[in-house]
């Protein structure tokens, strides 16, 4: 296996360096293997999705050093906020990360880490949530989800990832919009989370559609609403929590960031890379297949981007009470 | 019987040239993996995922499931041979496999743990063919309340031993389950006890550094202050005639093999379990159950069979609600969940039924893989030994060596090679004051599953602790758990009586 990976690597670079010959610009190439930190434990969402992209990387010789995983998912991402902030050598130290990429810097001010200095790569896609709850709830509308919900008051459990994480911001969303008092248990992962509503030990959830697909397919689990701007594809009959009159949506952000000080040739590496990630057919699949949205973001539009949700979230934990 | 002619068809596809080569390829590779401290099946199964696109899903799926077997065989050979766990699922073996290596009985040891290994094995691949999907819905009904009784038992099998320092043995467990809360607070969402702030602990305290500082390092200055000179550690003769000789008195450790391939795929099928706590309350029932429980510790071959049977049945019962469910029973099985999606298939519940191309030939690797495995670890075993021929003073390096790099390899941060250090010196220190440190190495494996779903089910309680009591499952498992550990204090005061009258 190492030789053939030897060999195509070798081949990748023998490509370059002809292009290099016939009088193209010469381009910064990393010259060892690039720390590719995933700011999530193994296995999990961001893991998995971290693992397609290197596979991709690979299997097409995108770069001629390879990425090389390391999870870092202490303290919610702090570990690897820190980890990337501290590099040793940002022109090849890069991170797969999500929306705690802006909660965690709010939460944990100490930590000294600003996000509008790191390197914006690229936005991959945005992941979406829908409200869950099992068939035999006998629910299929989101009007018959409050009522239930109200007149259990805190006898409804939702079980989401971790506390003021995504989920929970949509959980205190329903609470506040709908004068509801659902109970929210904080898991450690979207999978234990689809699990345990499965087998009802919680009434719902608002897993991402790739944490819930299978016991969709297999029926346990209906879908009552989206939160999105636009009704996704592989749900056409969920409406949206817009269509119903609520002024929300709410993504994840599915983004690759360079290290803060990454030199801007390296930069442009990397984007350039993650262009042809995104543009290859197994990517594309990918995203249609796990119902993700979003188009892709680099350069200054990212950090437009970044700059709007950091402020969103302040606002959301602010309200929350999370931060002060 | 459809079930077996699907089964015949996954074996007959892994008989193919390819995916056999792959079996045995990945089978060796595995046991080596498995071998080397701190690179556990986790490591190598993520390490060899992107290798695995150049040959198709199935066959990829094959090979890693190779590996994951032969890790799990790999792991007892330096537990037992160096007495430095090969992973986190292998601390257990370490507990008596470690004194029969020191008293010339490796050859002994080895033997029974691939046995062990097989048998516990096969056990499991047999219930999973049989029963996958009822079994799945077993998993289903296991919330965060059952959860925690379970951990709960599991805590009891080692505090209800008769025969240890049983303040000692509480000493130890609060000492695990404080090391245990390092790091970052699922519920609270908060980082906890991050010891000068140092970066570093934000991942909590991973119980291979543990594992590897005290029973590597610990125990490597413990042989080399209590020998003080040159010792060989083993003068057994390696011959076929030996071996075969292990192998016969293997069967006296049928009641550990039996405990372990039942309990250990049991706690593997349960999502958030798999196989190192399946491979330690394996070994607490067995010296608990046991006529002779002083026996244990000091070099018992059932010692050795329960916690080598649990984990090979545990890492097959880890791939049920994988297959069945889309959901990881065990850290190495998430790594293989994200290979499924790399190759394009979706887990979920609906695997089995919509792609049985994939999931018979699956089943069909663990047999086979089984069968390689056991064959390749036994043909290995003169080479393992061969090692323990080797002066101390030429192994004590090796092992310090080994340890370092494995505690480098898990994380791959120096932070926790300093920790395994200091671990290692505490270990020894803590031995010379005669605190058994098994205790802390199971409160630090099962604190990160006990403590959460205790405090989800008190959440979903309000508080009200009888959410343990009065749920059919969690009852009465919770209530086995409060009688074992208090079963010393009963017995205490029976003897008490029994002296007056």
């Amino acid at each position: 296996m190492a030789f053939s990976r030897r060999m195509l690597i070798a081949a990748g670079a023998a490509v370059i360096g002809m292009a290099g010959l016939m009088g193209t610009a010469q381009a910064w190439e990393p010259n060892k293997p690039i720390d590719f930190v995933i700011m999530a434990g193994k296995g999990g969402g961001a893991d998995k999705m971290a693992r397609l992209m290197q596979a991709i990387v690979e299997e097409e010789s995108m770069s001629p050093k390879p990425l090389i995983p390391v999870n870092k998912a202490g303290g919610s991402g702090a570990e690897a906020l820190v980890a990337l902030n501290t590099a040793g050598d940002p022109d090849h130290t890069i991170m797969v990360t999500l929306n705690s990429f802006f909660t965690t810097p709010l939460r944990q001010p100490g930590l000294g880490v600003d996000i509008m200095e790191f390197a914006p790569v690229g936005r991959m896609a945005e992941d979406t949530f829908l409200l869950w709850v099992h068939k035999d709830e006998g629910i299929s509308t989101f009007e018959e989800f409050i009522e239930e919900a109200k007149s259990r008051g805190d006898g409804w459990v939702m079980g989401g990832t971790g506390k003021n994480s995504e989920d929970n911001i949509i959980t205190d969303f329903l609470n506040n919009n709908y004068d509801l008092s659902i109970k929210y248990i904080p898991y450690k992962g979207g999978g234990a989370v689809a699990k345990d509503l499965a087998g009802q030990q919680i009434d719902s959830s608002v897993n991402n559609p790739s944490e819930a697909l299978g016991f969709y397919e297999s029926g346990d689990l209906i879908p009552l609403v989206a939160f999105t701007d636009e009704r996704l594809p592989m749900f056409p009959d969920v409406p949206t929590a817009k269509e119903k009159g609520a002024d929300f949506s709410y993504y994840m952000q599915r983004a690759v960031v360079g290290a803060p000080g990454m030199s801007e040739d390296a930069l442009a590496f990397y984007q350039g890379l993650f262009n042809n990630v995104y543009g290859s057919d197994k990517w594309q699949k990918y995203m249609s297949d796990k119902s993700l949205q979003g188009d892709k973001l680099d350069g200054d539009d990212l950090k437009n981007y970044w700059q709007t949700q950091r402020d969103r979230h302040e606002e959301i934990l602010k309200a929350s009470g999370a931060i002060k | 019987m459809d079930v077996l002619f699907l089964l015949l068809d996954g074996v007959i596809a892994c008989l193919e040239p390819l995916n056999l080569m792959l079996i045995v390829i990945g089978v060796t590779v595995g046991l080596f993996i498995g071998a080397m401290p701190g690179l556990g099946s986790v490591n190598g199964v993520a390490i060899l995922l992107p290798a695995t696109f150049l040959v198709p899903p199935t066959s990829a799926m094959i090979f890693l499931a190779a590996i994951y077997y032969g890790a799990m065989y790999g792991g007892a050979i330096s537990s037992i041979t160096l007495g430095i766990p090969g992973a986190s699922t292998a601390v257990a073996t370490t507990f008596d496999g470690r004194p029969l290596a020191l008293s010339g009985r490796a050859n002994q040891a080895l033997v029974t743990a691939a046995i062990a290994s097989f048998v516990g094995g096969t056990f499991a691949n047999l219930l999973f063919t049989g029963f996958a999907p009822p079994l799945a819905s077993v998993a289903l009904s296991f919330g965060p309340p059952e959860i925690f009784a379970l951990m709960l038992l599991a805590f009891a099998t080692f505090v209800g031993l008769g025969g240890d320092d049983i303040p000692k043995t509480i000493f130890s467990i609060c000492f695990g389950l404080a090391l245990a809360a390092v790091g970052f607070d699922v519920i609270s969402g908060e980082p906890r006890l991050i010891f000068m702030d140092i970066t570093g602990f934000m991942h909590g305290i991973n119980f291979l550094v543990l594992a590897i500082g005290v029973y590597g390092i610990g125990e490597m200055l413990w042989t080399i202050n209590s020998t003080r000179d040159d010792i060989t550690m083993t003068g057994a003769e390696i011959t076929v005639r030996n071996v075969m000789n292990a192998a016969k008195k293997s069967v006296g450790a049928w009641r550990g093999t039996a405990i372990g391939s039942g309990l250990g795929f049991f706690v593997g099928i349960l999502p958030a379990a798999g196989a190192t706590p399946g491979s330690l309350m394996a070994y607490g029932v067995t010296k608990m159950t046991a006529k002779n429980p002083e026996q244990y510790g000091k070099g018992s071959i059932n010692g050795v069979a329960a916690p080598e049977a649990a984990n090979n049945s545990a890492s097959t019962g880890a791939m049920l609600p994988m297959v069945t469910l889309g959901i990881p029973g065990s850290p190495t099985t998430a790594v293989l969940l994200g290979g499924m999606v790399i190759w394009g298939l979706q887990p979920g519940p609906r695997l089995f039924t919509d792609q049985p191309d994939f999931v018979w030939p699956l089943v069909g690797s663990f047999y086979v893989s089984n069968f390689i495995a056991v064959l390749v670890n036994l043909a290995f075993i003169p080479l393992f030994l061969w090692m323990l021929k080797m002066p101390f003073t030429i192994l004590a390096p090796v092992i310090f060596t080994l340890s370092v790099v494995g505690g480098y390899a898990a994380t791959q941060d120096m932070h926790d090679v300093w920790l395994m250090l200091i671990f290692g010196l505490g270990a020894f220190l803590l031995r010379i004051l005669d605190y058994p440190l098994a205790p802390a190495g199971l409160a630090i494996v099962l604190g990160p599953i006990a403590e959460p779903t205790l405090r989800q089910s008190l959440l979903l309680s309000d508080g009200d602790p009888m959410i343990f009591f009065d749920r059919p499952i969690a009852g009465p498992i919770t209530i086995i758990a409060l009688v074992l550990i208090f079963l010393p204090l009963f017995k205490l005061i029976f003897d008490r009586i029994r002296k007056k009258t």
